[in-house]
């Protein structure tokens, strides 16, 4: 039974994402009906939401973490701050996805897989066995390979067969890392690992082995993070896929790779004798992701591919923290936090930018971004919302993104690894170049039309959270680096 | 009076910044637009200035208190406790104020002369479509400013650098459909950040050196020695990196003439009295750190030198009246990073106290000029001292200060420069006497061209209408001027018992006082400097009064040198052209996007162009474009493990 208390979050989820599957089988199929499914079924989804998360908090006011299902998952403060986040983006989605579901018949569907979805990345944040983490891994992929071709256009169908492709050979990457722990260590649990890695001593050969097996983990999960070269699907599927899942893909399932990247990485692999080598190699992707994602996304003129090539570069300022964390043990705890924190202040600033892109982008029915122009008087809350989430994404206080970058550059300083602290300095310089262009298209130039627009509720509401929990986070950062903190406790 | 309390210095800052939250709220509430039906808008746009001007005249009378407090205090430092902001690991930043002589003066100026402009601007700014947009973002820049003045921490500073930075950006590009304005405010913007570039590497270098972001804690660093004079040096130069940047000083200059493209009170408030000697006051804030390395001091006198000369020079050929002003704003900040790389700290900030009341005099007299004739043109001007009497005394005593004649202020802080710099390096007192002369020679030259002669024209207005015969300016725009000019005649007394700098003295840390350079009154110098101001003004009566010469014919002696003047030494070309063209988009960028267009997008065009034929072969095309990005991926794989073979074999 503590089994099932311990999973309540993903099983509040899951739960929903069932009940929304049988409500749509059990209700007729009318028009009248229709209407009233959708409405029930975005209900539910927003309850499992708000039980996930309820049960997420009950779980830390009773104090009950620990293991569950004999140690392949854990409740702890890093999990638990996972939960609080991905349930809280899947809400946040599931706002944003009302208008789209407007437009079609398969909302059930849609909003069960984003539950399922969310299900898995919660359980690849809770998992500490290579065996749940894959099955975490791949529950939340399928479900999202299935999400990105929702709309059925070519466009959208293209992303998702790429996604699919790119996927399944990071997955056989991933597995093919996973064999080599298991090969070398014999065990599954990633605390057993970690003993069999600092048992074995200088030992050449079994440090080459544990080479392979990073190096493919961190090409597998690079996927997910979108780190280059491992990026390439980026741009295509960002495009090509709904905007809501876009933005899903952006926040949550990046968040998702990095919690399974730092569990694996720091739990199994933190022994000194190869966390310098993950180290390194992290540094120079974290180098080569912000200045190619930047230089990228200057000549983007599509912004769903703009903002892609700029959550490549932004994954590469998380990275940052993660090549932080090799030094000693206060750094370790730096850097992790680091990467957690930037993870939060990251969620709701993107979601707040894509939130914008969805409301706008439908009204003026396109993604260009010079048909932006002038989209501040004919919709000023919209271009206001967007605007300050470029400004924190740019790094420019007072917002979540500027205590962000200075967190993450701290950590690296600390660990000695001024040059990519530098590098991240100038890169946020020439990121200032592309997003403020878009601002400038929307305040500084003549509208196409001179109609108004306003977001329908959900999305404004949505809109809302994102950008109060922007400025909150950039101007009371604390609560916020508390819990990161915490949160990066478990692997101290 | 009792000393003032934590509470209200912040509200020095808070009030602007409540004015600008209340007026973007009602602008995005959507009360400031006249509702569908017609009819008035519910919010009037004339309240937003009087909201904006009540904000800024009760901070100025916070600012005064603090001033009070700081001279009731015996010039020191008076001191509030510090804040938590943020704490991650090792990183504690503190935010708090700081209020000493140095920022107390910072904050009467500012407040003093964004009232004033505040007032102006309700005249000026009548009946433009962005009246609300000005004033919140007139607001918004004000409390940014305020805020990089008290700021404790270098972190807290550099978050209202960026912020004045934004500001001005916004104001710059105020009247965006012009092409001209939106260009100029993107220059700005990237020069400015470029400079801001390294401050904020200098921020990272002293933070991971030193373990502090406190300034207090930084310049006790730099004078107790604890780190290495390298440390000290480079950090020191990466602070006058920003500091160049924002003060506009060479070879960053470049940005500030075309931002006069912005409304003529913002040049007034922003880019002559306030943000540009941000540089300075920074510079200034971290004297201690500049005067322990010899080479960040001598950086600093040299850059000011330079930029105090080329910047006088360009003044002379510049056929735009706002163009002239802005050319003297970069030359007499050069001044002001003079006083200061020769030790000069006290007089460097008089200089800016004194600079700020008659530099934004001369704006705002222009701005009234343009009132009345609808261009900056010169060359179209006129004869106007008959029009416009109270405009042409007002500003022939901002231009007599800034001349440096006796008895107006810039005569005061202008020869306290050169008196530091005889006793510190003596170079520098000769480039500052030939830039008096200079001073001289394109006032001058401003003066005569606009005012007198006869009149020759004009044309529509900045906001478009058109104007007959040259009228004088409204009483709501002459008040400021009259005001102005008063403080530009008199505010150089405020030395004359050496109030001001035990003011300043009090700022700096008693073990620094040993740095600062104390150059004495010298009679000889104030009349060789008010000769050279003279000089200049007599020369260009010659010229342009008199015409003993034609201008023409003196040109034409001088080539190439007017040539390269006029195209400003070519700094825009090879910046522009060179530079961003050629070097940075022509290569990186360029190439980049090649690999997008036709790698990518390519395919994704071809996909798209054989859509229509057959889903085989689209979904062939697809499968081939995957198979390119997963080589990718195994090339990134057998990247990694061979890049940690070689670096840390086995």
């Amino acid at each position: 039974m503590t089994d099932v208390i311990r999973l309540g979050p993903e099983l509040a989820l899951l739960i929903a994402a069932g009940l929304i599957v049988l409500m749509d089988i059990a209700l007729p199929v009318s028009r009248e009906a229709a209407r009233t499914k959708r409405a029930l079924g975005f209900a539910l989804a927003l309850a499992g939401v708000a039980g996930s998360i309820g049960w997420s908090a009950v779980l830390i006011a009773a104090d009950e973490q620990g293991e569950a299902f004999s140690g392949t998952l854990v409740v702890d403060d890093f999990s638990l701050f996972f939960n609080f986040l991905l349930a809280g983006i899947t809400g946040m989605i599931v706002l944003a996805s009302a208008d789209l579901l407007a437009r079609t018949r398969f909302h059930a569907e849609y909003l069960a897989l984003v539950l399922a979805s969310a299900t898995g990345m919660m359980l690849m944040a809770g998992a500490v066995d290579l065996i749940a983490i894959f099955v975490a891994l791949e529950l939340q992929s399928i479900c999202l390979y299935v999400l990105v071709g929702f709309l059925k256009d070519s466009r959208s169908a293209e992303a998702s067969l790429k996604y699919l492709l790119l996927g399944a050979v990071s997955t056989a990457l991933t597995l093919y890392g996973m064999a080599y722990l298991f090969g070398l260590s014999g065990a599954t649990g990633l605390r057993d690992i970690a003993e069999f890695v600092s048992a074995s001593g200088g030992d050449s050969g079994t440090r080459a082995a544990l080479v392979l097996a990073t190096v493919f983990l961190a090409a597998g999960l690079g996927f997910k993070m979108a780190v280059v070269p491992f990026q390439m699907w980026v741009p295509d599927v960002y495009q090509g896929a709904p905007t809501p899942v876009t933005a899903y893909l952006s926040v949550a399932s990046k968040a998702a790779g990095f919690a399974v990247v730092m569990r694996i990485f720091l739990v199994a692999l933190g022994e000194g004798l190869i966390s310098s080598d993950w180290a390194t190699m992290f540094a120079v992707i974290a180098a080569v992701s912000m200045t190619a994602g930047n230089l990228m996304a200057l000549v983007q003129t599509d912004i769903k591919r703009m903002l892609g090539y700029s959550s490549i570069a932004q994954a590469g300022t998380f990275l940052i923290g993660l090549a932080a964390v090799a030094a000693q043990d206060p750094q370790l705890l730096l850097g992790a936090s680091s990467v957690v924190f930037f993870l939060g202040a990251y969620a709701f600033t993107n979601l707040g930018a894509f939130i914008a892109v969805i409301a706008i982008s439908q009204k003026i029915a396109s993604d260009e971004i010079a048909d932006y122009a002038g989209v501040a008087k004919r919709s000023p809350w919209l271009a206001a919302g967007l605007a300050a989430c470029l400004i924190s994404l740019t790094g420019i206080p007072p917002t979540a993104g500027f205590i962000a970058k200075v967190y993450v550059f701290n950590a690296a300083v600390q660990a000695d690894l001024v040059w990519l602290a530098l590098i991240g300095v100038l890169n946020g310089v020439v990121s200032a170049y592309y997003y403020l262009r878009v601002v400038l298209n929307m305040y500084a130039q003549e509208p196409a039309s001179e109609e108004t627009f306003q977001p329908s509720l959900s999305l404004g509401v949505a809109m809302a959270i994102a950008v109060a929990g922007m400025f909150l986070i950039g101007i009371y950062p604390n609560p916020l680096i508390q819990a990161s903190e915490s949160a990066a406790a478990v692997f101290g | 009076m009792p000393d003032i309390r934590e509470g209200f210095v912040w509200a020095i800052m808070l009030l602007p910044l409540g004015s600008f939250a209340v007026i973007s709220l009602l602008a995005l509430l959507g009360l400031t637009r006249p509702p569908r039906g017609g009819g008035a808008p519910v919010w009037n746009a004339r309240f937003s200035g009087h909201l904006t001007i009540m904000a800024v005249f009760a901070a100025f009378l916070l600012a005064l208190w603090s001033l009070e407090t700081v001279i009731a205090n015996d010039n020191a430092r008076v001191g509030f406790g510090a804040h938590e902001w943020v704490t991650v690991g090792l990183l504690h930043v503190d935010i708090g104020i700081t209020l000493d002589g140095l920022s107390a003066i910072m904050l009467v100026v500012v407040t003093g002369v964004s009232l004033l402009v505040q007032f102006y601007s309700q005249e000026y700014m009548r009946g433009d479509e962005g009246y609300n947009r000005y004033y919140a973002f007139m607001s918004l820049f004000t409390a940014s400013m305020l805020g990089l003045v008290l700021a404790s921490s270098v972190l807290q500073l550099f978050v209202f650098w960026e912020l004045v930075g934004l500001c001005s950006y916004l104001l710059i590009g105020f009247w965006f459909h012009r092409d001209a304005a939106r260009r100029a405010a993107t220059k700005a913007f990237l020069v400015t950040r470029f400079g801001d570039l390294g401050f904020l590497i200098a921020i990272l270098l002293i933070w991971s050196q030193t373990g502090t972001l406190s300034i207090a804690g930084i310049q006790e660093v730099a004078l107790t020695g604890a780190v290495s004079s390298g440390v000290i040096t480079w950090f020191a130069l990466g602070v006058f990196a920003g500091a160049a940047g924002k003060s506009a000083q060479f070879p960053l200059h470049v940005w500030l003439p075309d931002a006069m493209e912005g409304p003529t009170p913002v040049s007034a408030l922003i880019h002559a009295a306030t943000m540009v000697a941000a540089g300075v006051y920074l510079v200034a804030r971290f004297f201690p750190v500049f005067a322990s390395s010899e080479e960040a001091i001598t950086t600093v006198a040299a850059i000011g030198s330079i930029t105090a000369i080329i910047a006088a020079l360009l003044g002379i050929v510049a056929t735009d009246m706002k163009r002239v002003m802005a050319y003297s704003t970069i030359s007499q900040l050069g001044y002001m990073m003079m006083g200061l790389g020769v030790g000069g700290l006290v007089s460097a900030i008089f200089h800016l106290f004194t600079h700020a009341f008659f530099k934004s005099l001369l704006f705002l007299g222009a701005g009234s000029v343009n009132h009345a004739t609808g261009t900056f043109d010169m060359r179209r001007m006129g004869g106007l001292r008959k029009y416009m009497p109270v405009t042409f005394a007002t500003v022939l005593v901002a231009s007599l200060a800034l001349v440096g004649v006796f008895p107006f202020a810039g005569f005061w802080s202008k020869d306290e420069i050169m008196a530091d710099a005889w006793d510190d390096r003596k170079w520098v007192f000769f480039v500052a006497l030939a830039g008096v002369f200079l001073t001289g020679l394109y006032v001058g030259r401003m003066l005569i061209l606009t005012f007198g002669g006869e009149y020759r024209g004009g044309e529509a207005t900045e906001h478009g209408e058109r104007h007959g015969e040259p009228h004088e300016s409204p009483p709501v725009m002459l008040l400021p001027l009259l005001l102005l000019a008063v403080m530009a005649a008199l505010a150089g007394f405020a030395n004359i018992n050496d109030d001001f700098s035990h003011l300043l003295e009090g700022s700096v840390p008693e073990r620094a006082h040993a740095l600062l350079t104390e150059g004495h009154f010298r009679l000889w110098i104030a009349f060789a400097s008010v000769a050279a101001g003279l000089s200049g003004l007599a020369v260009a009566w010659a010229v342009y009064g008199l015409k003993v010469v034609q201008p023409e014919s003196v040109r034409n002696f001088a080539q190439p040198l007017p040539e390269i003047l006029e195209n400003k030494y070519y700094l825009d070309a090879l910046y522009e052209d060179v530079i961003v063209k050629r070097g940075l988009l022509g290569g990186a960028a360029i190439l980049l996007s090649l690999w997008d267009r036709y790698v990518i997008d390519g395919t994704v065009n071809g996909v798209a162009r054989v859509a229509g034929w057959t889903s085989a072969q689209l979904r062939l095309a697809q499968a081939g474009q995957a198979q390119l990005y997963a080589t990718v991926v195994f090339l990134g794989v057998v990247g990694a493990i061979a890049g940690i073979l070689v670096v840390n074999p086995p």
